[in-house]
């Protein structure tokens, strides 16, 4: 029994270890062998390595360094065999100079930054759909296990593995380079990878699968991605915008759903169910962002987010600033659902008849036509001006395109009584 | 999840008013914190002064009672802490076995309690759902 005992604690602590440094490994392996699918075996190869011997010889003093060594001396293997050989050995032979020198261990540090750069560039290089680049990112650099990924995404386990070796040979075919895309290249990547992140970040805050309408564990899974993202990019606003704009999101988890798993939106939350800690991490996010001259389309979310944090009260809300800002957000990156989101900011700021006047200007917006919150906000606002007749209609339209149950009975409710 | 990484420093319970920490130690921890914040794990972390220099309360008969440190009784005292968002409770304990403690220190490791864990009637408590108005005020997606 103590024996078994030991042997699962055993096994749980290398679980932790890999999840801590499955990315720097396969990231430096990675720039060795030029293959992120080689590279990750080769660092299987030195889990499964640690998983024979440390059990019985205990987990050595400084793990990422046993299971870096051991990898290092399989990725030599590996090139020995291999056609590139020839190339690679010369590169090798520098590189194990290199790590004799004493301040090696500075040099580390800055080129595992750097490689784990290479790392999540390439794992979310747009040769990759959206899919793929997320399944990648998250067993790459997440340290999720293909079982782990299926079950938060609520997909077959076969589906996300499928997904993630072709997504290697993808890169290993297209010959994506192992590199951090530079010059002109570099917003348009970057900005992948950010979507990337919060492409995982709302499919846990608004599942899109499932009974359960927020998946926590895949925010925290972002957040992690994102807060380490602004470690190896300090200098980048907009990683910055993002992580803010995801602390203050989650800050709120707790208060969005109630008693029997309903949502509860925005304006009606227990504002003393935010977590103050999240708050404080997204509102200092959203400084660095700023003092660095940012104003980009995470940033500005952010700040949108920041004064809905900010604000003790929803009737405390400073909705002129939010009609401001979103005014910016619509001209960076215009779009409908952004256009609607100003309408009520308006609304707030200046009456419901100014806001209805903006919600009737995007009446005509083809993305719109199916969309249930047109009707449902333009129904709000017919309603506070006392036009009940036609508040009804609008929030059975609204209810008819609902696509949540909940959401739908509200809204045949207010359709009943025009409120 | 979250878990607190509690620093207790053996002695610190006896420490005088104003004990500051070795810069050797201090450029040490520094650098075990920034492992953590380049993880992407490390939510706050704050240093705590000696109990020389704080008080307690206690609640004695529904009454509160203050009496000033250092606390004759105290055996050990907590020093500091870190706050952090693993996968595992097995993270944690890795992350607490990379800090470079010292022969007279121990991190104890609690998990932060999560709304989750709570049974419904707690939740309700703790969430103030009693005395909570059922919105169905303004809809601001």
């Amino acid at each position: 029994m103590a024996a078994t005992d030991a042997h699962q604690a055993a096994h749980q602590a290398i679980d932790a270890v890999w999840r801590i440094e499955s990315p720097r490994l396969i990231a430096g392996l990675a720039r060795i062998v030029r293959d992120i699918g080689v590279a990750e075996e080769l660092a299987q190869d030195a889990l499964v390595t640690a998983l024979e011997q440390w059990p019985a010889a205990g987990v050595p003093r400084n793990p990422g360094a046993w299971l870096m060594a051991a990898a290092k001396r399989r990725a030599i293997d590996h090139l020995r065999r291999s056609k590139m050989a020839e190339r690679k050995h010369e590169e090798l032979a520098r590189e194990i100079e290199v790590e004799r020198k004493p301040d090696f261990e500075a040099a580390l540090d800055n080129e595992i930054g750097d490689d784990l750069l290479r790392l999540v560039f390439t794992a979310c290089h747009p040769v990759l759909s959206p899919e793929a680049r997320v399944a990648l990112t998250l067993r790459l650099l997440g340290g999720l296990t293909a079982g782990e990924i299926a079950r938060a995404f609520l997909t077959p386990e076969a589906t996300v593995a499928q997904r993630i070796v072709r997504a290697k040979r993808t890169l290993a075919e297209k010959r994506v380079p192992f590199e951090i895309p530079e010059g002109a290249e570099l917003a348009p990547r970057l900005s992948s990878v950010l979507e990337v992140v919060y492409l995982i970040f709302n499919e846990g805050y608004t599942a899109t699968a499932g009974g359960d309408w927020m998946r926590p564990a895949l925010c925290e899974d972002a957040l992690r991605l994102g807060r380490i993202l602004a470690e190896l990019e300090p200098n980048e606003p907009e990683i910055h915008g993002l992580v803010a704009l995801m602390e203050i999101q989650a800050s709120r988890l707790k208060a969005r759903v109630g008693p029997s798993g309903e949502p509860i939106l925005l304006l009606d939350q227990n504002r003393a169910l935010w977590d103050p800690l999240l708050i404080r991490r997204g509102l200092a996010a959203l400084e660095r962002a700023e003092r660095l001259g940012g104003r980009g389309y995470y940033l500005l979310q952010a700040a949108i987010a920041a004064c809905h944090a900010r604000a003790l009260a929803a009737e405390a809300t400073d909705w002129a600033r939010i009609v401001g800002l979103y005014t910016e957000l619509h001209a960076l990156a215009p779009s409908p659902v952004v256009g609607l989101n100003r309408a009520v900011a308006i609304s707030m700021a200046f009456g419901p008849a100014a806001g209805l006047e903006e919600v009737d200007r995007l009446i005509s917006e083809p993305v719109l036509q199916r969309y249930h919150l047109l009707p449902s906000v333009r129904g709000d606002l017919l309603s506070k001006l006392g036009r009940l007749d036609e508040a009804r209609a609008e929030f059975e339209r609204a209810a008819s395109l609902a696509q949540n149950a909940r959401e739908r009975e509200l809204l045949l409710q207010r359709a009943r009584t025009g409120g | 999840m979250r878990f607190m990484m509690l620093m207790i420093p053996k002695g610190y319970e006896k420490a005088e008013a104003g004990t500051m920490p070795d810069p050797k130690r201090v450029a040490e921890m520094m650098k075990y914190n920034e492992s953590l914040q380049k993880a992407g794990v490390l939510l706050a972390l704050d240093g705590l002064h000696p109990p020389s220099m704080g008080a307690r309360v206690s609640f004695t008969g529904g009454k509160p009672t203050i009496t000033d440190g250092p606390f004759t009784e105290a055996k050990e005292v907590v020093g500091g802490y870190w706050m952090i968002q693993v996968k595992s409770k097995a993270e944690a304990l890795e992350w607490a076995s990379r800090c470079p403690g010292s022969d007279n220190e121990v991190i104890e490791v609690r998990q932060v309690q999560e709304f989750a864990d709570f049974p419904a009637d707690v939740q309700d408590a703790a969430a103030g759902f009693s005395d909570m108005q059922s919105g169905a005020g303004s809809k601001t997606p």
